[in-house]
């Protein structure tokens, strides 16, 4: 019942802007080689993300080794960054005079499609990891043992136990990411290196921006609507339950010896560097400013962390809704969000607002709205497969002793659900701090956001202190993310 | 709970209160904003109060999303590229005024007044020998960050810059320099910012964007090249809404008084459209290449064809 | 079928090409035994009394038909697996039994007590041996309280003598309570039960006395027990 509320009010609030929209609109456009562009990039940036964290969700799954937690923590942080900080981190490495050119005396260049994926692979494959981590821990370590008692080679158990698990968690993983690429503007601008690495989120910005094209912007918008239901229905079909049965909460490593433990851990290095380093290079950038910060950026932080906070309750709540409704339309009212051009929405919802209130007396509370919608998908994938988990294993008990609403909310799966619930508040806590959203349709004079801070003092040429202010951000996002997920793993053991 | 209510209504124009609608830049701690508004106050015992809904290009989207139910009385910020675009809306009226302005072309229009004006420039590190044209840099292996024309206004700039240089041969002049191109970025400031980072030779800016280096940073490796061709000028405007407040016609008038032009240089970075030269150091171009309101509008949709087209290749 | 029947059973269940009938009663206080083949449908037979296998028929409790939620049967199952929540201590375990919301845990230390798990309340399911898991889950169904008992093998995976002596807590245990049982072993049917339902190509059939039922089996048993 809660779920399909949700529903109904998610897809309300994500057509609801697009047809304000359309209703406005004089005619119809769209853009074939924007499209053609967004569909491959998204494509492959999707399948490199994924494909490059399976071994490292495996390296960390099986191995335990000091730090493992704060490794796994920092895999939180390429996500959350704000795109214009992460991509200047990501061009201190890769740029055209980034280490790895001088380190190495080369010219590579990292514009053009190769530089955009590899971006969105920074972004997106630690979130792939994360996710199908989870997979991994969600095999009973009964299972593991049970297969190393009769002599399972690593190959066997990547056979029996492995590749079921990923046969389940990847197409959802593909899904998530593929669609947030879809919906890439910045980076795909940014490193595009010209007008040929158009995006259709770029064209819809364009046609609201400068063109005032209501039609053009709306129908690029449906459309980004239509590849992303098409990617989400692909992907519940292919997506094969994987049958395994609960095991009493006891964890232990099983990873094999020899060559795979080298291998392993050059895995888990490689990783830790790709994010890392970029990551060094924003704190490298941003420290030198911080002690100059002007009150402002303060002030802002503070409303920022309100408007986080606000929104990851309303995420939360609403994702819970919808996993614990384990339907198809629940699946994709929690999906649609990610190809939803936040610019449509910002722009339907000033549509809706502006006949009956001055907009930016109004930015915060609907910031927080659009936020809690946006990163409603992520707290989705997150908490749907623990959700269904723990109704497979423990359904049937809880029915027999007639455990229903709160007490089954309260007494089993919140309990069971702390871990991912922990992850999906801190991924939508941080993704509120560093998502830009509408905020900047709606600012008036002195409610800005960080982010929003961030972006006027690089427009006012003030580079490093937008440098400190971006690290605050990070700090910030970072800290808040931490916070959660530290507590959704306390609470789970 | 009234107190809500109220809060929550469009505010009925207050005589008291002036509502300036502007870019986002503008009413930052760092923009003109916050000292324009101290001394505009002081002045009219009013209040004056801004809505900044994002940068340039997005003031004339917002406007047309508002209509005549708008609660601006003055939109301040547009540009020569879009002011054709603006007065089509019907929603400015004329501001009555007979100014003295100090721009490096006339200016007879009677909806928007200028407050501000630069040259378009590519700013380049002291380091370097910079291009003298745009068919020397295209010759050249510099590798340069330019905007969108289709989300900035720089960008837009560049492009018709190209236009007026070069009119005919404009898509010529983009074949030759899409090679020099490193990326190309939605706004100004991720352009800037790469181009600090030291991943471009140059960068598409202002002619006066040296001087926020050289006196806010005291830095001095860091000026503009000059092209023979000229430069293309941006003049920023600003015109009182068609049901504004009387309000609004103070508002333009002090807008070129001292009070308002002498915020103006060390906080947008501009020239100021009534005062002496505060840049007296900066190298000028030697000719200022400009469109009509209604030739750039006309001009606008096949300039930004060819840009695009020389670029996709 | 005759008067003293507090449980009457007339049903179908239907599932693609599998098929099971059961048409018999049972007294108050009984306690029976479901033997057969592996496969033929024991667990589901009990499933469908707890209210999770749809079926077709009647199962009346009084003379009325039983439509309840499993929750509000009156049935407590122990299952052949996952009777405890992991996550939930012993004693909060032991309290699902009086109030889903834990509003209550009068009764647990003694219920504990009764099962020999003194002082163990405070213990995580993980920190208990096979055996007083068991124990455990029992002493769930003690605080329950209600008057059927469906054991769907929960032992099985208990030696021989743990076994008998977690029977014989049934035994005590359940009390007035009817208790039907399914094994795989006679052993347990002679143990507790006295009558036990063979089940054999789709039919259960009506329950007989144990001894004689395992001394002179028919041939559909005799086959099973390898006799």
């Amino acid at each position: 019942m809660a779920g399909r509320i949700v529903a109904l009010i998610v897809a309300g609030l994500v057509f609801g802007p697009l047809a304000l929209v359309a209703l406005r609109a004089e005619g119809w456009g769209l853009d074939w080689p924007a499209l053609r562009f967004t569909v491959t990039q998204a494509a492959l940036s999707a399948l490199a993300s994924v494909l490059l964290a399976i071994p490292v969700a495996r390296a960390l799954a099986r191995r335990r080794f000091p730090g493992r937690g704060a490794l796994i923590a920092l895999l939180g942080a390429p996500f959350l960054l704000p795109v214009i900080v992460a991509v200047l981190g990501l061009l201190a490495i890769f740029g055209r005079t980034g280490l790895l050119n001088r380190t190495l005396g080369t010219d590579l260049s990292i514009y053009g499609l190769h530089g955009v994926v590899l971006a969105h692979v920074f972004f997106n494959m630690p979130l792939a990891v994360r996710l199908i981590l989870q997979g991994w821990q969600g095999i009973p370590a009964e299972r593991f043992r049970l297969a190393q008692s009769l002599g399972f080679a690593p190959r066997d158990i990547a056979r029996h136990l492995e590749r079921p698990m990923l046969r389940e968690v990847l197409p959802g993983a593909l899904t998530v990411i593929f669609v947030i690429c879809l919906a890439s503007f910045a980076v795909a601008l940014t490193l595009g290196g010209g007008p040929a690495a158009t995006t259709v989120e770029l064209a819809i910005y364009q046609a609201l921006r400068f063109e005032f094209d209501l039609g053009r912007a709306a129908s690029l918008s449906a459309l980004q609507f239509a590849i992303c239901a098409a990617a989400v229905l692909l992907a519940s079909r292919v997506a094969l339950p994987s049958g395994f049965g609960a095991g009493l909460d006891r964890q232990v490593a099983f990873g094999p010896a020899g060559w795979r433990r080298v291998a392993d851990a050059s895995t888990l290095l490689a990783a830790t560097l790709f994010v890392a380093l970029p990551l060094l290079m924003v704190a490298q950038r941003g420290l030198p400013g911080v002690a100059s910060l002007p009150m402002g950026v303060w002030a802002a932080a503070g409303r920022s962390l309100v408007v986080a906070l606000a929104s990851t309750a309303l995420t939360v709540a609403a994702a819970l809704a919808l996993a614990l409704a384990r339907r198809r339309w629940a699946e994709l009212a929690a999906t649609l969000p990610l190809a939803a051009s936040s610019l449509v929405l910002g722009t339907g919802l000033f549509l809706a607002i502006h006949p009956f209130a001055a907009p930016e007396r109004l930015a915060l509370p609907v910031t927080m709205l659009v936020n809690a919608v946006l990163a409603l998908p992520f707290a989705y994938r997150i908490l749907a497969p623990a959700a269904a988990r723990i109704e497979a294993d423990y359904g049937r008990l809880a029915d027999s002793l007639a455990m229903q609403g709160w007490a089954r909310l309260r007494w089993l799966i919140l309990p069971r659900l702390a871990q991912p619930l922990g992850f999906a508040a801190g991924v939508s806590a941080a993704l509120s701090m560093g998502d830009l959203g509408v905020i900047a349709l709606f600012a008036g004079q002195g409610g800005a956001t960080l982010p929003l801070m961030v972006q006027q003092l690089m427009g006012a040429y003030r580079m490093e202190q937008a440098g400190a202010a971006a690290l605050l951000l990070v700090v910030l996002s970072f800290g808040l993310f931490w916070s959660f997920d530290a507590w959704g793993r306390r609470a789970a053991t | 709970m009234r107190h809500l209510i109220l809060a929550l209504l469009p505010c009925a124009a207050n005589a008291e209160t002036l509502t300036v609608m502007t870019y986002d830049s503008f009413v930052s701690e760092w923009g003109p904003g916050p000292a324009i508004e101290a001394a505009f106050e002081a002045e009219c015992g009013c209040d004056l109060r801004f809505i900044a809904p994002g940068d340039g290009a997005a003031l004339l989207a917002r406007l047309k999303l508002e209509g005549a139910r708008t609660e601006a009385d003055v939109v301040l910020g547009l540009d020569t590229n879009l002011m054709a675009e603006a007065k089509r809306t019907g929603l400015f009226a004329p501001h009555g005024q007979t100014p003295a302005l100090d721009l490096p072309v006339a200016w007879a229009d009677d909806t928007f007044l200028p407050f501000d004006w630069g040259w378009f420039a590519f700013v380049h590190r002291t380091d370097l020998t910079p291009p003298t044209s745009f068919e020397e840099l295209a010759a050249s292996d510099l590798r340069v960050v330019i905007q969108d024309p289709r989300s900035s206004t720089p960008g837009l700039g560049l492009v018709m810059w190209v236009k007026a240089a070069y009119g005919e041969r404009a898509a010529g002049i983009w074949d030759g320099l899409s090679d020099n191109i490193l990326t190309v970025t939605p706004g100004w400031s991720e352009a800037y910012g790469l181009f600090t980072e030291g991943e471009a030779d140059m960068v598409l800016s202002y002619s006066t964007s040296p001087a926020y280096h050289l006196i806010a940073e005291r830095d001095a490796t860091k000026a503009a090249a000059i092209f023979t061709e000229g430069h293309y000028l941006q003049v920023e405007v600003a015109a009182k809404l068609a049901n504004a407040s009387p309000l609004a016609d103070r508002f333009m008038e002090f807008m070129l008084t001292p009070a308002f032009q002498a915020a103006i240089p060390e906080t947008n970075w501009m020239y100021p459209a009534a005062g002496p030269d505060p840049f007296g150091d900066l190298p000028k171009p030697g000719k200022t290449l400009t469109f009509t309101p209604d030739e750039a509008a006309s001009l606008r949709a096949n300039a930004i064809a060819e840009w695009q087209a020389a670029l996709s290749r | 079928m005759h008067g003293g029947d507090v449980l009457q059973l007339d049903l179908t269940v239907i599932w693609d090409d599998f098929r099971l009938t059961a048409d018999w009663g049972a007294e108050a206080g009984e306690r029976i035994a479901i033997i057969g083949p592996s496969g033929a449908g024991k667990s589901t037979l009990l499933m469908a009394i707890a209210g999770f296998v749809p079926m077709q028929g009647h199962i009346r409790w009084n003379g009325t038909d039983l439509l309840a939620a499993p929750g509000k049967r009156p049935v407590t199952t122990l299952f052949q697996d996952q009777n405890l929540f992991p996550h939930l201590t012993v004693a909060q375990n032991l309290a699902l039994g009086l109030s889903p919301d834990l509003r209550r845990m009068d009764g647990v230390d003694e219920a504990l007590a009764r099962v020999g798990l003194s002082g163990l309340g405070a213990r995580k399911p993980a920190q208990l041996s096979g055996g007083q898991q068991g124990r455990a889950a029992l002493a769930r169904a003690l605080l329950r309280a209600r008057p059927v008992l469906l054991l769907d093998e929960p032992f099985a995976a208990l030696g021989p003598a743990l076994k008998h002596e977690m029977l014989d807590l049934v035994d005590r245990v359940a009390g007035d309570a009817l208790v039907l049982m399914v094994t795989h072993d006679p052993a347990d049917a002679r143990r507790i039960a006295g009558r036990t339902v063979m089940l054999a190509d789709g039919i259960a059939h009506p329950p007989m006395p144990t001894a004689a039922l395992l001394d002179s089996p028919p041939p559909a048993l005799r086959d099973y027990l390898g006799a």
